[in-house]
């Protein structure tokens, strides 16, 4: 297909994807908020106000990039997961399959799909924490890089995940088991600093460490950092290109979509 | 040209099932092909290897000239696909799914907008093209399936078992819009277990079972191969006794109703003699089913 009937495909595919989030608002964007909302007020509000400054910063303001990441990571990961798997189980998927869409294309619709909808629950969250805490930006760049590449790792993530799930229990194993411990152990309630130096060697190893503290990096600069800007950048394009290869050689393979 | 040529087929699934052992089949550009087989038999297994859905062990596949192995997406634009089974979005409404699709062919909504509701029209589902497609009847849905099929104009159009479940008045309306479709040039490529769907619209024939071809013929030569036919006579107080042919097997079904084999060496007015010799009072005599029915279940039961 040419470059203008692969845009065509590119938007047709994210536009049903932004479609559908929308049409399901109060499943798909309401119920982060809501949670984030509450752990502004007990972590933030309650608890937070007998805890001490992490390295000048109020604790209530060093939550905010955390809890805006977190939202970010389920929100885009949990959209492309269950669009693809319920296209999957609906069938619908074979519209796609039948028609000469290249399966960068499809893996590009339901990322964009993906991404949209945690930038939304992104920016949603963190208008609300205006609520609790005045917003401090050292460099918005970097901000919008790292909230943009998070959300295109756990979408790529996602999409991964809807390919290889065969029932509906597929879907909730990788969120429950492995990507929430590695987001709640990620930083977004604490410093790393905080922890005896063995547990902070081990912190080191889970990515989503990386992401967040890139994150508060961009509203606090190096003072609320526990790892290296330039290392977290680099993991987060280097992730992003791993995951779209094993996305695109499933799709080749047509692991889970053909018999 | 060839719109389909099939060589050396054959698929195996992971679960060992031979599904196609070798099929060759020739289908030629503007014709009407009826795919016919039991359940099983292998009939959508080809139909899946065509449109990418199912890998295939062995053999080649081109449509078109257009080599599946080397030429993949030219292979996926000359096909529409109509499946046997739903598989569009139940959320979605009727024109969204259409549209979606003329997209996923690089075709944009302001091109497939006027194309889509031109489809819709003809298949009469016009005045529902707004509403969410979980909630058409069946016949509906199949309909929509086939505006979907056919939005991106393809010249081979593929429809497996597209009137099953659809009502007679309906099936008539389809099989009108889809000789009009085939008139028009589009080949057509099909699957049914309505063998008087095939008699009236199909040219041709392959009859598939337990994945191999065993008949590939003219539908009219198919029927001449035919060597008996089989009618209900329907008669008054007959007993099982009295009923005694000379030429002709009986078979008695009740005390007003028996069934007479007539070979392709009998005519019917020997029958007719025959019935009026022996004193049987006929009420009236009719085919017992369709002709390419019991031709279909002759050669399934045979090989």
């Amino acid at each position: 297909m040419s470059f203008t009937q692969n845009l065509i495909a590119f938007v047709t595919i994210a536009r049903k994807e932004i479609v559908r989030f929308m049409r399901i608002w109060s499943q798909t964007l309401l119920p982060p908020v809501i949670t984030q909302s509450l752990y502004f007020i007990i972590f933030g509000a309650f608890i937070g106000s007998q805890v001490k400054d992490i390295n000048g910063i109020k604790y209530m303001a060093f939550l905010v990039p955390g809890l805006v990441m977190m939202g970010v990571i389920n929100a885009s990961f949990a959209n492309v997961v269950s669009s693809f798997f319920g296209n999957k189980f609906q069938r619908n998927i074979e519209e796609l399959l039948v028609s000469p869409t290249p399966n960068w294309v499809i893996i590009a619709g339901f990322v964009a799909g993906g991404v949209l909808r945690g930038l939304i629950v992104g920016i949603i969250i963190f208008a609300l924490s205006f609520l609790f805490v005045q917003p401090e930006i050292t460099n918005i760049f970097l901000i919008f890089i790292f909230i943009f590449l998070t959300a295109v790792v756990f979408s790529l993530g996602g999409l991964i995940n809807g390919i290889l799930a065969t029932k509906f229990d597929d879907v909730s194993i990788f969120p429950t088991f492995i990507l929430t411990p590695l987001t709640y152990l990620g930083g977004v309630f604490y410093s790393i600093q905080s922890l005896p130096e063995v547990w902070q060697n081990v912190s080191k190893l889970n990515p989503v460490l990386y992401m967040i503290n890139g994150f508060r990096y961009g509203f606090f600069g190096d003072k609320a950092s526990d790892v290296n800007i330039w290392i977290s950048l680099i993991m987060l394009a280097v992730s992003s290109i791993i995951l779209y290869i094993i996305c695109n050689t499933l799709l080749n393979k047509g692991t889970g979509l053909r018999s | 040209m060839l719109a389909i040529d099939i060589k050396n087929l054959t698929k195996t699934y992971k679960t060992g099932t031979k599904a196609l052992k070798g099929i060759n089949l020739q289908v030629e550009e503007g014709d009407f092909f009826a795919l016919l087989g039991a359940n099983g038999a292998g009939k959508t297994t080809i139909i899946g290897i065509l449109t990418a859905l199912v890998s295939k062990t062995a053999g080649q596949v081109k449509v078109f000239e257009y080599d599946l192995d080397k030429n993949i997406n030219q292979v996926k634009n000359q096909i529409g696909v109509v499946p046997q089974e739903f598989n569009f979005n139940m959320f979605e409404k009727v024109i969204d799914i259409i549209v979606a699709q003329a997209g996923y062919y690089g075709i944009s909504r302001e091109i497939a907008l006027p194309k889509a509701n031109f489809l819709l029209e003809k298949l009469g589902l016009a005045d529902k093209k707004n509403v969410v497609s979980r909630t058409l009847s069946g016949g509906m849905k199949r309909r929509l399936m086939i505006a979907r099929g056919l939005i991106h104009e393809p010249r081979l159009l593929i429809l497996d078992e597209p009137t099953a479940g659809v009502d007679v008045e309906l099936r008539h309306g389809m099989w009108e819009f889809l000789n009009e479709l085939n008139t028009k040039g589009t080949t057509i490529l099909l699957t049914t277990h309505y063998l008087e769907e095939v008699e009236q619209l199909c040219q041709n024939a392959a009859i598939i079972k337990e994945g191999q071809i065993i008949k590939n013929d003219s539908v009219k030569n198919l029927l001449k191969s035919l060597d008996k036919e089989t009618y209900v006579i329907e008669t008054e107080n007959l007993s099982k006794q009295n009923l005694k042919l000379k030429s002709f097997k009986t078979n008695f079904i009740d005390v007003n109703t028996f069934e007479v084999i007539v070979e392709k060496k009998n005519s019917l007015n020997e029958l007719i003699m025959e019935l009026s010799q022996a004193n049987i009072k006929v009420n009236g005599i009719r085919p017992k089913g369709n002709r390419l029915e019991e031709m279909f279940l002759d050669i399934l039961s045979k090989k």
